[in-house]
C-alpha cells in the first residue's frame, strides 16, 4: 500500500500536496473502500448464502425473494432492523449495554487492517500482524461479556460468561496453533508469511510438515470457538439460553452481533488462507499487467479463505452443539498439548531439515486428495441417492 | 410459586461458597416443548435442582365432558395430546365401548391401529427431531419433520384433518379406509423404512450427540416404576413393559412386534441416549404394525351402531392404551345419564414431569434440556 | 508509529459505522415504552431479583489460567520470530520453557481444575 501511494505521490497525481496529509487520507479511502465495498456486502451475503446452503441441506428452500435467488435478504434485515425499535431494559446498564455491540464491530473489523488481500491490497502490512490478530480479536470476548453482563438478564449473564470462558480458553491452542508458521518464516507480518510460500499447494504451510497440517485443524477449531459457531455455539445456545448474551438486544444493535459474527467467519477463513494455505500466491510470468496480476491473486485469496467460510456452513449444519465441561476439556486436554507438540515438532523438523523436507510435502498433498477423493465419492453417492434435481435445481 | 422447602444451602467440598441463581426457565422458552417452566436452582452451570412448574396449558378437559356427552367429547380427546391425537381418540372410543358394552366391528379395530400406529411414527419423528434440535443439531428435525408431513398427508386423506384428528367414534372409527390407501401407504413406508437407518447415520451415532446424551440423567428401572415412569422411556430403563402386549386391547394380540427396550449401548443403562434410542426402534415396529394390519385388514363395516344419545349404565369402566407417550389410562364414571359423571384422564407426560427434580440435581442446565426432551414431554398432556 | 495509523482509521471508521447504523435505528424505530416491556426478560416470569450476584468461582478459574498460558504463549512468539538465529540454544531453551508450561498444564489437569465448569 505504502509502496502504491509512493508511486502515485511520484506520478504526480496529487500536484503539491504534502505527503503527511496525502497517506492518512488515502488510507481512509481505502479503508472505507475495505469496509463499504468489501466487508458489509461480504457479510450480508455470507448471511444469505449460510441460509442457502443450510436450506440445500436441510431440503428446504431457503430465502430465495428478495432480489435474483434472494441475494438481497441481507440488505433487506438490515433495513428491517434498522426500522425496529432500540429497546434498552430499565434494569440494564445502560451505556455498557449501548457501547457492547462497538466492540464486537471493532473487534472484527480492525483485524482487516492487516489482511493482505493481494500482493498489493493491505491497509497496513504490520510487521506484528499476527500477534495484532490475536490480540485484536479478543476485543470481542470483552464486547460479548459486557453485553451478557449488562443486559442484567440470567440468561444474557449466563451467554456472556460462557462466551468469555469459550473465546479466552481458546486463545491458547489458537495462538499455539500460529507459532509453527512463525517459527518457519522468523516475520508476524502477513505479507511476509505469504511470500515464504508459493503458489503450488506443496508449497503451502499446511503441506510443509505433519506438525504444521495437524496445527491448520487444530487452529480452524479453536477459530470456530472464538467466533461462537456451531459446535461452540454455546454462548447464544437457542435451545439452552434463549438467544444467550444478545437476549435483551434489538433493533440494529442485535444486527451488528450478527455482523460481527459472520464477519469474524470470514477473517478466520482469510488467516487459514494466509498462514497454511499460501494466501494470494499464484503463478507468475504470464501477465506483467499490475492490475490483471492484483485481480487474479484477489480472486484466489477469496476462493481460499471462503472454502473455509463454507466449511463452517456445512459444519453448522451437521454437528449438534457440545456442552460447557466438554468445551472446556476439549480445549485443556486436547488442543492445548496438541499445540505444545505441534511447536516443539516443528522446532525438532526445522532443526533436521532447516530448509524443510523436500519429499513430505508431496506425499502430504498427495495422501490429502487421496481422502478428498474418497470423501467426495461418499459425499456424491449420497447425493444422487438424495435426488439431486430436487437439492440443486436454482428455481427453487 | 413457592419453593418452600427447596432453599437449598449452597455448599461446596472446597468451602468457595457462590451465590446461588434463580433461572426461570419457561413457559416462553424455545425448548420447554409448549408452555412449561422449570424454576432452576443454579450455581453457575450447575443445577441444584429444577422444578416442574406446570399449570399453564390447564383447559379442564376431564370437566368438559360432564358438559358435552359421551360422542360430543370424542373432538376434545384430541387435544390432550395433540402430537399423537390418535390414541386418545382410542383410549375415550374404548372405555365409552367398555362403559356401554358394545361391540366394535373388526374393519373398525383394524382401521383404528392403522390409525394410531402412523400417529405413532407421527409423533416419534416429531420427539426425535426436536431432541436433536435442542441439542443444537438442526438438520436432522428438518429431515424429520419433512417425513412427518407424508405421514400427516396419510392421515388427512384418512380423516380430512392433519393435527386433531377426531376420526375415531364410540363403536368404530368415522370413515373406512380411501380407495387406494393399501397402496398409498405402503409406498410410504417402502420409502421411510430405510430413511430410519439414514438417520442413525446421519445423527444418532454422532460423537457429539452420543457425549451430549450418554451417562446423563440415567434412571435405574426401580426408580422408573417408583416414579410411575411409562412408554419409551420405562422402555429406555430396559424394563419391558408395553401395554399393547402385557394387557393386550384391539388386535394386537394378533399382530407380531417386538418391544425394544434400552440397552445402555453407549452410556449407563436409561440414560437419555437410551430413551432416543427406544423412540427411533419404535418407528420400526410401527412400520411392521402398520404393514401386518394392511395385510390382514378384513371386510365389513367400520362403525356399530349406536345410539345417538349414548347412556351407559350406571357404573364405571377403566382402559389403558399405549400412546406414543405410553400407557395413557382412561376412567369414567357413568351415572345412567348421557354425560359422563366423571372422567379422569391418567397420561405419560404428567408421570415423565415428577422424575425431573430428582433427575436434574447435579446436571449441567444444558443437560435439562436433553432430559426434557428424551422425556418427550408434550405440555398439554401434562396440563390437560 | 505510522503504521499504526491504519489501525486508528479502521476503528474510527468501524465506530463511524456502528454509530451512525444504530443512530438511524434510533431515529426511525418506533418508541412505545412500558413497565412491563422495559422487564429484563424471564421467559414470561415476573424478574426474580437482579443477575448481578457472585457468580461460580469456576469461572474466575477459566479466566486466571487463561492469563497464564496466554501471557506464556506470548513469550513464545518473539522466540518464534529469531529461531533460526538462536539455533540449537535457541531449541534447547524453548523446549525447557514448554516443559516448565506442560508441567503446569497437567498439574492443573489433575488438579480437577476443569471438572465441571
Amino acid at each position: 500500500m505504502q509502496s502504491f501511494i509512493d508511486g502515485l505521490i511520484a506520478s504526480g497525481v496529487f500536484g503539491g500536496l504534502p505527503a503527511e496529509a496525502i497517506y492518512p487520507a488515502m488510507m481512509f479511502l481505502f479503508a472505507s473502500i475495505v469496509v463499504f465495498g468489501f466487508v458489509l456486502p461480504l457479510v450480508t451475503i455470507t448471511i444469505w448464502l449460510e441460509r442457502r446452503v443450510w436450506s440445500r441441506i436441510q431440503s428446504r428452500v431457503g430465502p430465495n425473494r428478495v432480489g435474483p435467488q434472494g441475494v438481497l435478504q441481507g440488505l433487506a434485515d438490515g433495513v428491517k432492523n434498522i426500522l425496529k425499535e432500540d429497546v434498552v431494559p430499565d434494569a440494564a446498564d445502560r451505556p455498557l449495554f449501548v457501547f457492547a455491540p462497538y466492540l464486537l464491530v471493532w473487534g472484527f473489523l480492525a483485524t482487516f487492517v492487516v489482511i493482505p488481500f493481494s500482493s498489493a491490497l493491505v491497509i497496513a502490512d504490520l510487521n506484528v500482524g499476527i500477534l495484532y490478530i490475536v490480540a485484536i480479536v479478543a476485543l470481542s470476548a470483552v464486547g460479548v461479556l459486557m453485553a451478557g453482563w449488562a443486559s442484567n438478564n440470567k440468561w444474557s449473564l449466563l451467554g456472556g460468561i460462557r462466551s468469555a470462558a469459550q473465546v479466552v480458553s481458546y486463545e491458547i491452542p489458537a495462538g499455539l496453533a500460529l507459532l509453527p508458521v512463525v517459527l518457519l518464516t522468523g516475520t508476524l507480518s502477513t505479507q511476509g508469511i505469504i511470500q515464504a510460500q508459493g503458489w503450488a499447494p506443496w508449497d503451502w504451510f499446511l503441506f510443509h510438515s505433519p506438525f504444521t497440517f495437524i496445527a491448520a485443524f487444530a487452529f480452524y477449531i479453536s477459530a470456530l470457538a472464538e467466533t461462537n459457531r456451531t459446535p461452540f455455539d454455546i454462548p447464544e445456545a437457542e435451545s439452552e439460553l434463549v438467544a444467550g448474551f444478545a437476549t435483551e438486544y434489538s433493533g440494529f444493535r442485535f444486527a451488528l452481533f450478527f455482523l460481527a459474527e459472520w464477519g469474524s467467519l470470514y477473517v478466520t477463513g482469510a488467516i487459514m488462507a494466509v498462514l497454511f494455505l499460501g494466501g494470494w500466491q499464484i503463478p507468475t510470468g504470464w501477465t506483467n499487467n499490475t492490475v490483471v496480476l492484483n485481480i487474479a491473486q484477489l480472486t484466489v485469496f477469496f476462493l481460499k479463505a471462503y472454502f473455509w467460510v463454507f466449511l463452517a456452513m456445512w459444519i453448522r449444519a451437521t454437528l449438534p452443539r457440545i456442552r460447557v465441561d466438554q468445551m472446556m476439556s476439549l480445549c485443556w486436554k486436547y488442543l492445548v498439548p496438541l499445540g505444545f507438540v505441534n511447536l516443539v515438532g516443528t522446532a525438532v523438523w526445522m532443526v533436521i531439515w532447516p530448509e524443510g523436507n523436500t519429499f513430505v510435502p508431496y506425499l502430504m498433498v498427495v495422501g490429502t486428495l487421496a481422502l478428498l477423493v474418497i470423501f467426495f465419492r461418499r459425499v456424491l453417492y449420497h447425493l444422487r441417492r438424495a435426488k439431486p434435481e430436487l437439492y440443486f435445481n436454482p428455481a427453487i | 410459586m413457592s419453593l418452600a422447602g427447596y432453599e437449598f444451602e449452597v455448599q461446596r467440598d472446597d468451602g468457595l461458597a457462590t451465590e446461588e441463581m434463580t433461572l426461570n426457565m419457561g413457559p416462553q422458552h424455545p425448548s420447554t416443548h409448549g408452555v412449561l417452566r422449570f424454576v432452576v436452582k443454579a450455581d453457575g452451570e450447575i443445577m441444584r435442582t429444577a422444578l416442574p412448574d406446570i399449570g399453564y396449558l390447564h383447559r379442564s378437559i376431564e370437566k368438559i365432558s360432564e358438559k358435552v356427552g359421551y360422542h360430543g367429547f370424542m373432538p376434545y380427546t384430541d387435544r390432550v395430546d395433540y402430537v399423537s391425537a390418535m390414541q386418545c381418540n382410542q383410549g375415550w372410543a374404548m372405555v365409552c365401548e367398555r362403559a356401554a358394552g358394545i361391540e366394535v366391528p373388526r374393519r373398525g379395530e383394524f382401521c383404528r391401529v392403522i390409525a394410531c400406529e402412523l400417529g405413532r411414527i407421527a409423533s416419534h419423528l416429531l420427539s426425535v427431531g426436536t431432541m436433536v434440535m435442542d441439542i443444537g443439531g438442526m438438520t436432522p428435525f428438518t429431515h424429520a419433520i419433512r417425513e412427518r408431513e407424508k405421514v400427516n398427508n396419510l392421515l388427512e386423506d384418512l380423516c380430512g384433518a392433519r393435527l386433531t384428528f377426531n376420526y375415531m367414534r364410540i363403536g368404530g372409527v368415522a370413515w373406512d379406509l380411501p380407495p387406494g390407501y393399501t397402496e398409498q401407504v405402503t409406498a410410504f413406508l417402502d420409502q421411510f423404512e430405510p430413511l430410519i437407518d439414514e438417520y442413525n447415520d446421519l445423527i444418532s451415532y454422532n460423537k457429539i450427540y452420543v457425549e451430549r446424551l450418554a451417562n446423563v440423567a440415567a434412571v435405574s428401572k426401580e426408580e422408573a416404576i417408583n416414579y410411575n415412569l411409562v412408554g419409551p422411556n420405562l422402555r429406555g430403563c430396559g424394563f419391558q413393559y408395553d401395554v399393547r402386549r402385557d394387557e393386550p386391547y384391539s388386535i394386537y394380540p394378533e399382530l407380531d412386534f417386538e418391544v425394544p427396550v434400552g440397552t445402555g449401548e453407549v452410556g449407563t443403562l436409561g440414560d437419555c441416549f437410551d430413551r432416543y434410542m427406544v423412540r427411533i426402534k419404535e418407528l420400526k415396529e410401527s412400520c411392521k404394525i402398520v404393514r401386518q394390519c394392511l395385510e390382514m385388514i378384513p371386510d365389513g363395516p367400520v362403525l356399530a351402531r349406536v345410539a345417538k344419545k349414548l347412556k351407559p349404565p350406571v357404573g364405571d369402566a377403566h382402559v389403558r392404551v399405549e400412546a406414543s407417550r405410553g400407557d395413557m389410562g382412561w376412567y369414567v364414571v357413568s351415572d345412567g345419564s348421557e354425560f359422563p359423571y366423571r372422567t379422569k384422564i391418567r397420561t405419560g407426560s404428567f408421570s415423565a414431569m415428577s422424575i425431573v427434580d430428582k433427575l436434574s440435581r447435579g446436571l449441567m442446565i444444558a443437560d435439562l434440556i436433553a432430559l426434557i426432551a428424551s422425556l418427550d414431554v408434550v405440555a398439554p398432556e401434562v396440563d390437560r | 508509529m505510522d503504521q499504526y495509523v491504519p489501525v486508528l482509521i479502521a476503528l474510527i471508521l468501524g465506530g463511524v459505522v456502528a454509530l451512525v447504523m444504530t443512530f438511524a435505528s434510533t431515529m426511525l424505530g418506533v418508541k412505545t415504552h412500558s413497565a412491563v416491556k422495559d422487564e429484563p426478560f424471564e421467559c414470561g416470569n415476573p424478574p426474580s431479583g437482579s443477575a448481578w450476584g457472585r457468580f461460580s468461582v469456576k469461572f474466575y478459574l477459566a479466566a486466571i489460567l487463561f492469563i497464564v498460558f496466554d501471557v506464556e504463549v506470548v513469550f513464545l512468539y518473539p522466540w518464534a520470530v529469531v529461531f533460526r538465529q538462536l539455533g540449537l540454544f535457541g531449541f534447547i531453551a524453548m523446549l525447557l520453557f514448554v516443559l516448565v508450561l506442560v508441567v503446569g498444564l497437567v498439574y492443573e489437569v489433575k488438579k480437577g481444575g476443569l471438572e465441571s465448569t
